[in-house]
């Protein structure tokens, strides 16, 4: 545990000053880099004939929505005609056409579900040119957005800033310098980055081995920076290349909560500085966090370490079948494990990587004991615990709202967010983007449990054959991309519904959320009274955390029991 | 219309430019660094004897000599292969990952107990209770080159016998092979089975020479 507590410390030191970098970002403050990074994003200003005018939340919805569907236009053909010699070395053949839709849609949303295996499935032309350069553009989406929902919420303006300038700004700041020294980090450890063909050597016993390589190294990176999540290899993070060993599974954890959690802190800021004007006070102090972010910091990590204690718990506990034919469970239930991660570091990362929704596996998540592997379906089904690129913060704010209405009926105040008035129109748009995350995962859910194209899928028998369809579905809709493997997922009925649930999943609840703004910036900012409920107290983050639970145990409570629950009780039976 | 077309002109430009700059500028970029300060990483971390590649270091092998140490299973086998079982097809070319078993299972159930009878068959002087957990459940990716220090000594007995090298000489290597947690705290302690079964191969000849 010892190493699990150091490791939450050092994430925790990490974002206060990440956190801030991203806030002069975000608002585009004076910061340490601007003398290289300002005459670069003015070149690519230029270049593409980016004018920085001001957009109105549809302005801004419309030009992320234009620019990932030319992305996703440009990938699907890059995909049909992989064969071609280039970057090819290892002669794979072009996608077939309902995969090829699965896998860029699946990339485009961050969710990097795959229904390929990336050493047999893909050129290295297509792993660099159209999954490592969607890793960068849709995550740099996402959190494009996700800032100017909170520079809406903010309320200093009445207008939601340039997408292409968000766009650009993040990728050339954050994403891609990171990604080049942490990067080279990685390939110190043993990551391989080249171009050459798969290698075939000789074992000592005579027989022959093959060994895959590829430009490894400068996508694994940007996966988890990014929280994309979509391995270089069908085993994902778990193959030895992609995380050969404690160290690099930690800086690729580390990697991944990296900017969901600075965004908390960011957006910590972002609120503050608008209420400094109405108090001033003197000489200015220093502030790590803004009092706003507490309660939703508060919240995620609660819900994060009940998580994980769980999850490592359950892991501990190892598998009473194994235990009842003689394999001693001491070290915990290693059934797809890696043995230089163990059971804690597996557990950490299943818990950080469905939490912070990137989707990447250090571990098999199929073989996870039923408790064990109920922790990361709760997670994307909540889907607000921190979340990958802002997403996650953005839902927890929809519930912040809702739970400032709920407390404010029940105590009959003026239901009122970062000093605006919440009403009937933003209540319609919560409940909207509420409700469509749940009402995605089951409903596909329940069409594939009732088709034969959706049961073919299913691998493993009994209670879990259940958890496999949910699974699936909610790692699709909150665009994780994780799965329970085992699921034969490379059929027209899967490709096609994962990538509507994908689909739906990342821009519905994208476009409500920034309507949802943008009814609220256009309202005179109410002035602080009495009857304030106030929303950066313990009173406040304890009602948040009971709203986002009650609403999500009602929702999913009959699939966990039927899944997990049940499986847990006929495995210790 | 033309309104239309006119509006994708951005996007469009920024597509291009961005599939440029991240899609192959930067994976072209740090395929160069990689290659100039990390020719050995970059390359797989091959492990050559006398000049021939035998292995990567963090990729496991499959070993049936009853004279080498015996990694965990693999789904894949590890991508190791004869020639005849690549011309049959039973090999169908590189892969990762695991047969993704459910804790309820009974096909895991099953072959745990097989890969037992067959390890108490090849160690006689072990007892069931003894075989450390990882030994006989398959990791994630199927390429694992690690095994537990105590998986790694409840195959020295066996070892010694099959290979008429004294228990001592086994520890010896094995502790080579051996690295602890990562600065005392992190990561469980591990042992490289190729390493190992290099070592033991270069004492009996079947491996020849120092690299």
């Amino acid at each position: 545990m010892t190493q699990v507590v150091l490791f939450l410390i050092v994430f925790i030191a990490l974002i206060l000053v990440t956190g801030k970098y991203l806030y002069h970002i975000a608002e585009g403050k004076h910061t340490f880099a601007d003398p290289v990074f300002d005459k670069v994003d003015k070149f690519i200003y230029r270049l593409c004939g980016i004018k920085k005018e001001e957009m109105s939340w549809k302005q801004y919805a419309m030009a992320m929505l234009a620019t990932n569907a030319v992305m996703v236009f440009v990938g699907y053909l890059i995909l049909r005609i992989q064969v071609m010699p280039v970057f090819n070395p290892n002669e794979i053949g072009n996608m077939e056409p309902t995969l090829s839709f699965n896998t860029i849609i699946s990339f485009m949303t961050n969710t990097n579900l795959q229904h390929y295996a990336g050493e047999s499935g893909l050129s290295y032309f297509s792993q660099m040119a159209v999954i490592t350069f969607m890793m960068f553009t849709s995550a740099a989406t996402g959190f494009a957005v996700a800032m100017a929902f909170i520079r809406g919420l903010a309320g200093k303006t009445k207008t939601f800033g340039n997408f292409y300038v968000d766009f650009t700004r993040i990728t050339t700041r954050v994403l891609l310098p990171i990604s080049i020294v942490v990067g080279l980090l990685l390939v110190s450890q043993g990551v391989p980055q080249n171009l050459s063909p798969n290698v075939t050597v000789q074992t000592i016993e005579g027989r022959y081995q093959d060994i895959a390589m590829g430009p490894v190294a400068s996508m694994e990176i940007i996966k988890h920076l990014g929280t994309n999540g979509g391995g270089f290899f069908g085993a994902n993070s778990s193959a030895p290349f992609e995380n050969p060993n404690v160290l690099t599974n930690m800086i690729e954890m580390m990697s991944m909560m990296l900017m969901p959690g600075s965004c908390v802190i960011a957006f910590g800021h972002m609120v503050r500085s608008r209420r400094k004007k109405t108090v001033v006070g003197g000489k200015e102090k220093t502030v790590w966090f803004g009092s706003e972010a507490r309660p939703i910091f508060a919240v995620m990590a609660a819900i994060f370490i009940i998580g994980l204690g769980i999850c490592w718990s359950a892991e501990s506990k190892g598998n009473p079948i194994l235990a009842n034919i003689g394999l001693s469970q001491s070290m915990g239930s290693m059934e797809g494990k890696e043995d230089r991660f163990g059971v804690t570091q597996s557990a950490l990362f299943t818990t950080v990587t469905t939490a912070f929704t990137t989707g990447s596996v250090d571990n098999m998540h199929d073989t996870l004991t039923p408790l064990g592997g109920a922790v990361p379906m709760m997670n994307m089904m909540l889907n607000v615990v921190f979340g990958g690129k802002g997403v996650g913060l953005m839902n927890m704010l929809v519930y912040a709202i809702l739970a400032v209405f709920i407390c404010g009926l029940m105590v009959g105040r003026t239901p009122e967010y970062l000093g605006k008035k919440i009403e009937g129109r933003e209540m319609k748009l919560t409940a909207l983007a509420i409700i469509i995350h749940p009402f995605i995962i089951l409903f596909f859910a329940a069409l594939a449990l009732s088709t034969t194209g959706g049961l073919a899928g299913i691998t493993n028998p009994g209670y879990h054959g259940l958890s496999q369809v949910v699974y699936e579905y909610a790692s699709s809709a909150a665009n994780n991309g994780s799965g329970f493997e085992g699921l034969a997922d490379n059929s027209y009925f899967w490709n096609i519904t994962t990538g509507l649930a994908m689909f739906f999943g990342r821009y519905l609840a994208m476009i409500i959320q920034l309507a949802i703004v943008g009814s609220l910036i256009m309202k005179q900012p109410v002035s602080e009274s009495i009857g304030t409920l106030r929303t950066d107290t313990t009173t406040f983050a304890i009602s948040l955390f009971m709203v986002v639970l009650i609403i999500a145990a009602l929702t999913f409570f009959p699939a966990m029991v039927l899944g997990p629950v049940a499986e847990h009780l006929a495995l210790f039976n | 219309m033309l309104e239309v077309i006119k509006g994708f002109k951005r996007p469009f430009l920024v597509t291009i430019f961005f599939l440029l700059l991240c899609g192959l500028g930067y994976p072209l970029l740090m395929t160069g660094l990689s290659q100039l300060i990390f020719p050995v990483q970059a390359n797989g971390s091959i492990i050559k004897v006398n000049g021939t590649a035998v292995g990567s270091k963090f990729v496991g092998q499959d070993f049936s000599d009853p004279r080498f140490m015996k990694g965990r299973p693999s789904a894949v086998d590890y991508n190791t292969y004869t020639q005849e079982q690549k011309d049959d097809g039973t090999y169908s070319g590189v892969s990762s990952g695991s047969k993704n078993y459910s804790a309820t299972n009974p096909e895991l159930a099953e072959r745990v107990e097989n890969d037992m009878n067959t390890f108490l068959a090849a160690n006689p002087t072990i007892a069931k209770e003894d075989i450390p957990t990882d030994l006989l459940t398959a990791s994630g990716s199927g390429l694992d080159p690690h095994i537990s220090p105590a998986a790694a000594a409840v195959q020295i007995p066996a070892l010694a016998q099959n290979t008429g090298l004294t228990e001592d000489v086994l520890k010896d290597i094995v502790a080579h092979n051996t690295q602890d947690r990562f600065l005392g705290v992190f990561g469980e302690p591990t042992v490289n089975v190729l390493g190992v079964n290099l070592q033991i191969g270069q004492i009996l000849g079947i491996v020849d020479g120092q690299d």
